[in-house]
């Protein structure tokens, strides 16, 4: 065996069944590491040697060149390509993880964000030379204000749990300028909430008091005020919450908040299921993130770069951090130098995610007003359609009403069939589907999360609910056990992701050999 | 609408399957008086092509790097990108993929971050890289969060060669957290003694090489020094380019290497989105913010990737993660892991070179004019040009010349005292044209 677990001896694996000696199935290859077949000696990129020069690195210059190996063009490009055939995409199929907005990323957006005038530009050349940069910047935030109802906005922050940092970067500033920093150290965070909630608050010193929510998976008023105390910061709310339910309670928890002493902070996970229909500003919100890659559709990227700019209310506005807009004639400029103002700091080097915030503008003129609302009512739409048909034959924690954006289902309809949650995830992925949010949220037992978003058809919407019906009637009778080995076809069977945590291996590396030759 | 699928048949359907009248019904947890009966008041939709032109004049209005003599860095670097490494991240599966929860639909992208990850690893010479971070800055702040666990101590000593930006970033975090940052003053000339500074609170000391000014730092005596109170040394750079030619902080002793993977794949994108590059020792590993891929087997014996060690993780810890971060910054670290691979060490090397070279070149013009001086006796492709009167007006100066000469000191450090001070760096991208065009706008703008 090679270091690929590919057989080296002709014969050896071709006629065993299903083998291939190549270790490819077809269009899927069975793709080394470029550690494994580059050579330090090669490079894909001419470059042509300078002439003399006298060097000025001091005694700091480095002995030989890095360790690395190169490809040339066809290689690299052949071998990226057969990567990107192992992954999943939404340009691929539907892909209804909940809680993650998976929905039509427009091409032209990238094709804007990449006009020289946007990505060819340095964050520090004179202001003079970026008005353009610097009108998109205000015009994506009168738009974000327009839309939330809000005071003020900082752009920078350069994902969801980076603005929920910024958020409560705010409010601890707000409270540190009342002189209640020793009093009020303390934030609310409903069981429900994402994890990075109650991460973010504890990062910046806060304890983290959570609220149970009710039977029906929304948090009360009266939970709320009974957790209030003068020792309270802070709420830390996700509306439409995690369970895909908006917040029925939420002025009367604002307000509650507020003649406390405290502060509302709204995650805006799901902002992407109210636009055109409410605002947070009119529900009594302080601050709140809005991920630009879920609600106006930037790429996820394979796992960022995200954007989280946060809205703030006109009672954090002075505290949002530098840099920001400010008008200046008829124009803005940038205020970057924190002196003079009460801005609590700075997010980030530089003036956040640029490349994002013009395709989230492209992404909204394009929609304008009443197509960002009827993105939202489609989105909501298309969410309660799946849930009309799976009710029969899906159980859901909290009874069936109707859900905002997303639809979620428990793991009771699987009882005393052997089988679990993760076991239908992964009968989906065989069918072509990337499988829903599964075991989120934790509040509900085997959870599954499912978002269909406003980009997909009926017809696309029926065949899943079709899928999702045979697999459930499969198991019903009696039929899931492939499910258990489950995806059969996917370019891999399940991972040993213990070995993965108890042997960590991060690196390649020439020596030792490699797993799948042991 | 062309994004939105639905016809207005296919949606009464769809609501009457439901068994509601009508969309309105599907709010109805949004109590009455907070629904919106009018639309925000902002613009109808458009076209792609009236999008196209609004946007086409927003971008008209800004100076591309690209069309001008152009001399700015001070963390974001100019660098010529191969047209392959815009092409495969542009490719569907990679640009509209999520984080790869279900890694058996997802070995691309866990693929090429663990490929990622043994790049970054190899290039600082340290034992492990995480799978990015959101950029430099971002990484600085979490560095020192990181060395605070570490340590069990909590005051950070900063250079005063660190990127102000990254100090700034740094000490939010810093104050909020309630912990101790000590920020040496801007050090132009390297010539400060951070030894000095360093005690038994000390957790972390944190240097960067090249810094901000373009020096080249010896990190070895700081590494010593740290390891003598028990704090760990913090390496940082901008320029990733640098480290084709320059001694890399591993060799030197770093215990936690930081840097801005943007010159590496990335354009200029007016600050981001841009990748953090995040490496430590390997016994430090638990404690390192941010995703990490890892090498295991799937259920057929095959070589496999998968996210791991998220036990350290906010989906899993909450408020006891060692960090708040979700996302890394994937196709930014697929761009650099690209580039890189087309480089590999050699063409970096050579890279390098060229970037240095170039930067020598200018340095050597600029010294036969008179009332400017090169302030700096090391540097890789940026240096620091002391200048008669303000920077930031000379700067405007040549810009009206024609020529984006650099970053004024006084931007980065608005309240330093450093006002006359101009951060000037050289790519492969300037030719001796550019150059001769720098010394020419420059001596113009001197005399009048």
């Amino acid at each position: 065996m090679n270091n690929q677990g590919r057989t080296t001896r002709i014969g050896e694996q071709a006629d065993a069944q299903h083998k291939t000696f190549t270790g490819a199935r077809a269009l899927e290859a069975n793709e080394p590491l470029i550690f494994e077949f580059g050579r330090n000696d090669v490079t894909g990129v001419d470059i042509d040697a300078p002439g003399a020069f006298t060097a000025r690195l001091g005694a700091l210059a480095r002995e030989g060149a890095p360790d690395l190996p190169g490809l040339t063009e066809p290689e690299a490009v052949r071998h990226y390509v057969r990567l990107s055939r192992m992954n999943y995409s939404i340009d691929a199929g539907l892909f209804p993880l909940g809680s993650c907005t998976m929905k039509h990323n427009p091409r032209l957006n990238e094709k804007m964000a990449r006009l020289p005038g946007f990505a060819d530009i340095h964050p520090l050349q004179p202001q003079s030379t970026a008005r353009g940069a610097l009108a998109l910047m205000d015009q994506l935030s009168h738009w974000l204000l327009e839309l939330t109802g809000m005071d003020a906005v900082a752009l920078t922050p350069k994902a969801g749990a980076h603005g929920e940092l910024c958020g409560m970067m705010a409010i601890k500033a707000a409270i540190v300028a009342r002189g209640e920093a020793e009093q009020r150290r303390v934030v609310l965070v409903p069981d429900s909430a994402h994890g990075t909630n109650p991460a973010t608050a504890a990062l910046i010193g806060f304890e983290v008091r959570a609220v149970p929510a009710g039977a029906d998976g929304l948090v009360r008023a009266e939970a709320v005020r009974a957790a209030l105390g003068p020792d309270v910061a802070a709420i830390m709310l996700t509306n439409p919450n995690t369970c895909g339910l908006f917040e029925r309670e939420v002025v009367a928890i604002a307000e509650a908040v507020h003649e406390a002493g405290a502060y509302f902070y709204a995650d805006g996970a799901n902002f992407n299921a109210i636009v055109g229909k409410t605002r947070p500003g009119d529900l009594g919100v302080d601050a709140m993130h809005i991920n630009l890659h879920k609600t106006f559709s930037t790429p996820h990227g394979g796992g960022g770069p995200g954007a989280g700019p946060v809205v703030l209310s006109g009672r954090l506005a002075a505290f949002a951090p530098v840099p920001f807009l400010r008008k200046e004639g008829d124009g803005v400029a940038l205020v970057e130098d924190r002196a003079a103002t009460q801005a609590f700091g700075r997010m980030s080097a530089f003036h956040g995610q640029m490349g994002m915030y013009v395709r989230a503008f492209a992404y909204m003129l394009s929609h304008g007003a009443d197509g960002l609302k009827q993105a939202s009512e489609d989105a909501v739409l298309n969410a309660n359609y799946i849930r009309a048909s799976l009710r029969d034959l899906f159980s859901q924690p909290f009874g069936d009403k109707p859900c905002m954006h997303e639809v979620l289902f428990d793991e009771s309809w699987l009882k005393d069939t052997g089988l679990s949650t993760l076991d239908f995830a992964k009968a989906l992925i065989d069918e072509g589907y990337h499988p829903m949010t599964v075991y989120f949220p934790l509040v509900v037992k085997g959870a599954m999360l499912i978002e269909p978003t406003e980009s997909e058809s009926k017809a696309s919407l029926d065949l899943f609910c079709m899928t999702m019906r045979d697999l459930a009637l499969r198991i019903k009778r009696g039929q899931g056990e492939p499910f258990h080995s489950a995806p059969h076809f996917a370019p891999r069977a399940r991972l040993d992701e213990t070995r993965a945590a108890r042997q960590p291996v991060l690196k390649w590396t020439a020596r030792k050999p490699s797993v799948a030759a042991q | 609408m062309r994004y939105l699928p639905l016809t207005q048949q296919e949606r009464a359907d769809m609501l009457a399957r439901i068994g509601v009248a009508g969309i309105d019904d599907l709010f109805a947890d949004i109590p009455k008086e907070k629904l919106l009966t009018a639309l925000p008041d902002l613009p109808r939709r458009k076209s792609e092509m009236e999008v196209e032109r609004l946007m086409g004049a927003l971008a008209a209005r800004n100076v591309a790097a690209g069309g001008v003599p152009f001399f700015c860095g001070a963390g974001a670097y100019k660098h010529h990108i191969p047209a392959s490494v815009d092409h495969i991240i542009q490719r569907s599966e990679f640009l509209t993929s999520y984080t790869p929860y279900q890694p058996e639909i997802a070995q691309g992208t866990l693929q090429y971050l663990f490929e990622f990850q043994t790049q970054v690893a190899r290039l600082t010479q340290m034992d492990v890289a995480n799978a990015s971070m959101y950029d430099g800055s971002t990484g600085c702040a979490e560095a020192v969060l990181m060395a605070h666990r570490v340590t069990r101590r909590r005051k950070a000593i900063v250079s005063g060669g660190l990127h102000p930006h990254y100090v700034e970033t740094t000490r939010t975090v810093s104050d909020m957290a309630g912990d101790a940052l000590v920020a040496l003053p801007p050090d132009v000339r390297a010539s400060e003694d951070i030894i000095a500074a360093i005690d038994k609170d000390t957790s972390c000391v944190v240097v960067q090489t090249p810094d901000v000014f373009g020096n080249l730092r010896d990190l070895a005596p700081i590494a010593a020094a740290c390891q003598a109170q028990g704090a760990l040394l913090i390496a940082v750079f901008t320029e990733a380019v640098s480290l084709g030619l320059v001694k890399p902080p591993g060799a030197m002793g770093a215990d936690i290497v930081v840097g801005e993977g943007q010159s590496i794949g990335n354009a200029l994108n007016f600050g981001g989105p841009y990748v953090g590059l995040f490496a430590t020792r390997d016994k430090y590993v638990r404690q390192m913010p941010g995703r990490l891929a890892g090498e295991t087997v799937d259920a057929r014996g095959q070589r496999g990737f998968v996210l791991t060690l998220s036990t350290r993780e906010q989906h899993i810890r909450r408020e006891k993660a060692t960090s708040n971060i979700c996302t890394n910054s994937g196709l930014c670290a697929l761009a650099f892991t690209i580039h890189m691979t087309l480089l590999g060490g050699r063409g970096l090397a050579e890279l390098a070179r060229v970037n240095h070279a170039n930067a020598v070149k200018l340095a050597e013009a600029l010294a036969r004019v008179p009332n400017v001086e090169v302030v700096n006796r090391s540097f890789f492709n940026e240096f620091t040009l002391r200048t008669p009167g303000e920077a930031a007006t000379l700067v405007e100066k040549m810009a009206a010349r024609g020529v984006l000469a650099g970053v004024p000191v006084s931007r980065l450090a608005p309240n330093a005292g450093l006002d006359d001070l101009l951060i000037v760096a050289n790519t492969e991208i300037n030719t001796d044209d550019d150059r001769a065009a720098f010394v020419a706008a420059l001596q113009g703008a001197l005399a009048r």
